[in-house]
């Protein structure tokens, strides 16, 4: 455990005894309790005892400091330094010894006090990794007022949380999370510590990656372990996805990868699993916090959700223009399924951005792709070969999308495509979107002033009364009529 | 010999080629379509240097060599043939015989702006009927006190609609014919200057072409390029810089149907196999790729020359004439490859096809062309 | 590095760029599985291009410099000579044999003893990430090795006194974040359209610009943290991606024919229904 000062608000009085003895780690706040600045302050020990209301508690004193930023350098940032209340941290030197490391670590990233969905996805890969070795899989999460997901995380696989929950975490700040996570590192040693590849764990990620001098991959697809070694394979795409590269950290712990969304499969919530939380209390500088976050936004526009889409219809090139797009868009209405495009047709303007397929758009995988004068540039099929069935619409008999095609059809998509939708619609066919016609939905005509039932696209009433009990129940009429 | 561009040249061409892709490619039906002036790639242009390639930095300039300037026509000709002779005809036109025929003063008042593309220039040559006859011109300007008064027309005037300094020629001593012609910088909006009737072209449609009207127009004596009579010579020797440009368009245009045709050669599929596979159109586009090829060397030949204080007449008017004739070639073929999609406006060989054509006319036909050429053999 | 000089009215601005293959030209060969580098041009990594346009506006606006710092190969000038005629004051190539073989732990380490050596800056930007290696990682490393705030995913910057007021990219929204200079910034595609190299830029940078060229002596880098030897990751192997079976090519007489074809396959497979 990490050192931990804590303040009972309740017993505090606000004499300000501890500011005095130690100005550098406390203050008073708005409403005169005292407040921990740092808990590396000179002379931070004695105050507990010197609190006349013994409303300071302080755990894990024996316990060294983490890890802290290099000191060799002083930087401008408008805070001087106290480099020796900081341990110093050799600079460029790993600090976690290969044969001292174990379990695998996975940062629970949350938003809004929402846990995302790649640490369930790494859980559920570190879970097998972890198993290879007899290792523990470990959950950091961090944020305010988060401590409720510690539970989430273990049902999804997780023996131990580490939460480190503070109000001056409620946003992402790349410093604070690479100080906190450091000094986990520190202390505990992990042996693998994956991260999502979003735009959270890619700016974290490689920060923390270099304060403990380890190895980190990015964007991985695949993690596995080697036999002999027990050394992790992180296997990654790269030049563009020309190429596919299996990477090593042989000799520097833990072994990091950020790990690319949508690819690791979740394993089933088990609410009856157990597993220790323990709550860490961040160890923060002021200098820790420099960057301010002035606000947080979600873009209003409609989202497209093409990650968790089943199906997906995506134009290229071929489609030729804006309007182009609408017989695209008719079959994947048909079909329950998102409108996808390539960088060509973005940059042309068929399409917006925010529904580009590719290496700089989105990685898809749905259970079905349909591309339709997509000439399959590697960029695009970086991005979408790991659909299960792709099927491609194409002129060209020699197009490169035909390579990580299933089926293809040679031909015009504005003369196919339509032809599918109709042929689709003539045989009754449809997506894979659950489907729940089946299932009764009451509702109360208000033309005829009954209770009807719905059941597989009719209405019916009569019978409904009697399972409503109604007044309007009329004996010996057994069966449902249809209106 | 060494057959290389340099990394200059290299680096010149992939630069162009960025903006001509994403700048002037996406527009070049549309402006051909509405007849447009392109101003918008036109200013884009000018931030890059390319209004006056040739310009010493002195004057706006980009001080770059004739090939690095038959690079830049030939690649944005490659995707619109009509913002390559906008292009052209600043450079070659009107840069060119104010900087090398125009005083210190006149560079500074009408070069600067002319190659920094502030301001875009024209070239008042022809006149009804003084087309390939260059030598009987009809305009006169007559010198009074400090001035010259200017009467007459001029036709066919490439960016003439939209021009904001143009090189133009009248007659000062009728009786001395060719040697009495004598050349004025003009500018828009001057008293007694005005624009007639505006052409409705074949192709290059979104460059303007129309007719420069002069009533009474007081030129300013200080606006006249070089000496009384000196025109004629003044003409000659800035058309043997404009056939680089032209001749550089028409390698630019021939270039993009070339482009256009080998990758819809690939694409289409007829008999179950792409129509590449057949050796009728793989044999024609080798011939194509060929002559293209061909055309090229003439070109940069004649820039080289250029660029080596050669005389370049020859070079020029060859260079002109085989480019010309060959984008005709190319892009006839080009279509024919296409078949009946290519004569339709879903596919933009036909506004190459269009294009070319220009391009055996103007700045001397390809008869004048071939008048140069035998002339320089002695005959 | 002082903290009282006033920023906003001279910057000194650093940019790091790659010199990268052209992804959207490379090919593999379909028989080796490997990739084909003859004749992929090199460019300029787009990322860092609109870092180094935001970097030019920045300093047209405030004044001061700024200098492009690449690490790679000597061919790598010609992507200095391009960022040149864009407009930047001084190219710095880092350039040696040790540190070839170099991830991005052992490359951060090394664009950051170059700017060390360089001194004073206000600023550095970099690309969100390379089209070769799509790691993101060279930003976040650098601004740790030199112990500077970082913002990635930067898609606005706007300067106030000696505070960055910066847009951050998120996948469903942005956020809006201050820091105080010096900071390190990774642009995405949406900070900015790049300007186009000019033609007199291009002369100069042919006839007159010369990159400086410094090796690992050069920047005082210890060998032990360069190269191949400083990097804590090893690439144990590559491979081409697998392929998938061979594509199933729909026959019929008719689109119509080939289309029923296709929905009968699809339907097979239980995709659609």
């Amino acid at each position: 455990m990490i050192m931990e000062v804590t303040i009972d608000r309740e017993l505090c009085i606000g004499c300000a005894i501890c500011v005095q003895q130690c100005p550098q780690g406390y203050e008073l706040d708005d409403e005169l309790k005292a407040v921990v600045i740092s808990t590396r302050a000179p002379g931070i020990m004695d105050t507990e005892e010197a609190c006349p209301v013994g409303a300071i508690a302080i755990t894990g004193k024996d316990t060294p400091v983490g890890v802290s930023h290099f000191q060799a350098k002083p930087v401008g940032l408008g805070f001087s330094r106290e480099p020796e209340e900081i341990p110093v941290l050799e600079k460029l030197e790993p600090v976690v010894r290969v044969d001292e490391s174990s379990d695998v670590w996975v940062f629970a990233e949350q938003r809004e006090g929402k846990l995302a969905k790649v640490p369930l996805q790494l859980m559920g890969r570190a879970r097998d990794l972890a198993n290879e070795g007899k290792q523990k899989v470990v959950a950091v999460l961090i944020g305010n007022n988060v401590k409720n997901l510690a539970k989430e995380l273990i049902g999804y696989q997780a023996d131990t949380v580490y939460v480190a929950d503070d109000e001056r975490l409620e946003h992402y700040q790349t410093v604070p999370y690479t100080t906190i996570i450091s000094q986990l590192i520190k202390k505990h040693k992990p042996n693998i510590f994956l991260y999502g590849a979003t735009f959270i764990g890619r700016d974290l990620a490689p920060r923390i990656a270099q304060r403990v001098k380890t190895g980190l991959t990015a964007d991985c697809t695949k993690l596995t372990i080697e036999e002999d070694t027990g050394l992790l394979d992180q296997t990654r795409p790269a030049f563009g996805g020309n190429i596919m590269a299996t990477i090593q950290t042989p000799d520097h712990r833990p072994q990091m990868a950020t790990v690319r969304p949508g690819i690791m499969k979740v394993k089933t919530f088990d609410p009856d699993r157990s597993g220790e939380i323990i709550q860490i209390s961040p160890d923060l500088r002021r200098d820790d916090l420099i960057a301010k976050i002035i606000e947080v936004a979600k873009d209003s526009r409609t989202k497209v959700n093409l990650e968790e889409a089943k199906i997906i219809i995506s134009g290229g090139r071929g489609v030729g223009s804006k309007e182009g797009f609408g017989i695209l868009e008719e079959l994947a209405e048909l079909l329950g399924a998102e409108v996808g495009g390539s960088r060509v047709a973005v940059e042309s303007g068929y399409i917006e951005q925010d529904h580009q397929v590719g290496q700089t758009g989105k990685t898809v995988a749905p259970e079905l792709y349909i591309a339709c004068g997509i000439s399959g540039s590697i960029q695009h099929r970086a991005g979408m070969s790991t659909s299960k069935i792709i099927v491609a619409i194409n002129k060209d008999p020699d197009a490169q999308i035909l390579t990580v095609s299933d089926y293809a059809i040679v031909g015009d998509l504005h003369e196919v495509v339509p032809l599918m939708t109709r042929e689709l619609k003539k045989r009754g066919l449809g997506g894979l979107e659950e489907d729940i016609s089946w299932f009764p939905k009451l509702e109360y005509w208000w033309r005829n002033r009954v209770w009807t039932v719905t059941i597989g696209g009719r209405r019916w009433w009569r019978g409904v009364c009697a399972m409503l009990g109604s007044r309007s129940y009329i004996p010996g009429s057994t069966r449902l009529r249809s209106v | 010999m060494d057959f290389r561009l340099n990394d200059e040249q290299e680096m010149i061409r992939s630069a162009v080629r960025e903006l001509a892709l994403n700048d002037i490619e996406p527009i070049a039906k549309e402006i051909d379509a509405e007849s447009r002036h392109p101003a918008e790639t036109i200013k884009k242009l000018a931030e890059m240097g390319i209004m006056g390639m040739m310009v010493s930095e002195e004057y706006g300039g980009s001080g770059s060599d004739a090939i690095s300037y038959a690079i830049a026509v030939e690649e944005i000709s490659r995707v619109c043939g009509s913002t390559g002779i906008i292009v052209s005809v600043n450079n070659s036109l009107a840069c060119y015989p104010i900087e090398k025929f125009g005083t210190d003063d006149q560079k500074n008042k009408f070069l600067t702006p002319l190659a920094s593309g502030a301001k875009l220039g024209a070239f008042g040559l022809t006149e009804p009927s003084a087309g390939t006859d260059a030598g009987s011109q009809r305009t006169v300007a007559q010198k009074e006190d400090g001035h010259y008064i200017i009467n007459g027309s001029k036709i066919f005037i490439t960016n003439g609609p939209v021009a904001d300094t143009l090189v133009i020629f009248a007659m000062t001593d009728k009786s001395a014919g060719m040697r009495g012609i004598t050349a004025f910088i003009i500018e828009k909006g001057m008293p007694g200057f005005s624009i007639g009737t505006e052409e409705d072209k074949l192709g290059i449609r979104g460059s303007q072409t129309g007719e420069l009207v002069f009533q009474n127009l007081i030129v300013p004596e200080e606006n006249r390029l070089w000496d009384e009579g000196r025109g004629f010579s003044i003409a000659m020797q800035t058309l043997d810089c404009g056939r680089i440009g032209v001749a550089a368009q028409a390698l630019g245009i021939a270039q993009g149907a070339l482009d256009r045709s080998v990758q819809y050669a690939k694409e289409r599929v007829q008999f179950g196999k792409p129509i590449g596979k057949f050796q009728a159109i793989s044999f024609m586009l080798a011939d194509m790729e060929t002559r293209v090829q061909a055309a090229r060397y003439l070109v940069y030949s004649a820039a080289f020359a250029k660029d080596n204080q050669k005389k370049y007449s020859k070079e020029a008017a060859m260079a002109k004439l085989y480019a010309a004739e060959t984008a005709m070639d190319i892009t006839t073929k080009a279509i024919q490859i296409h078949g009946g999609y290519g004569y339709t406006k879903d596919y933009p060989v036909e506004r190459y096809f269009r294009d070319a054509k220009i391009t055996e006319i103007y700045e001397g036909t390809s008869e004048v062309m071939k008048m140069v050429i035998s002339r320089a053999l002695g005959l | 590095m002082s903290i009282d000089r006033n920023k906003g009215e001279n910057m000194n601005i650093i940019v790091c760029m790659k010199q990268v293959p052209d992804t959207t030209d490379v090919k593999i060969d379909p028989k080796t599985g490997t990739l084909i580098r003859e004749g992929v041009p090199s460019i300029v990594n787009p990322d860092d291009k609109h870092a180094i346009e935001e970097s030019l506006r920045l300093k047209e606006k405030f004044g001061g410099t700024v200098t492009v710092v690449s690490m790679g190969p000597p061919q790598a000038i010609d992507a200095l000579k391009e960022v040149y005629a864009m407009g930047v004051d001084d190219t710095i190539l880092l350039s040696d044999r040790a540190f070839a073989g170099a991830d991005t732990w052992a490359t951060s380490y090394t664009l950051g003893m170059g700017i060390k050596a360089l001194g004073e800056y206000d600023l550095i930007f970099c690309g969100l990430q390379a089209i070769d290696g799509d790691t993101a990682q060279i930003g976040p490393q650098l601004a740790e090795f030199l112990d500077i705030p970082q913002v990635t995913y930067v898609k606005k910057v706007n300067i106030e006194g000696n505070e960055l007021t910066v847009v951050r990219a998120l996948e469903d929204g942005h956020m809006t974040v201050k820091v105080p200079m010096p900071a390190l910034l990774t642009a995405v595609k949406e900070l900015n359209r790049p300007r186009y190299p000019t033609m007199g830029g291009i002369i100069k940078a042919y006839r007159e610009h010369e990159t400086k060229v410094w090796s690992a002596s050069d920047i005082e880098a210890e060998p032990a943290n360069i190269g191949l030897e400083g990097s804590p990751t090893q690439v144990k192997r590559t491979f081409a991606p697998e392929p998938r079976g061979k594509v199933e090519i729909i026959e019929g007489d008719s689109a119509a024919e080939m289309v029923s074809g296709l929905v009968d396959k699809l339907k097979e497979k239980n995709v659609v229904r």
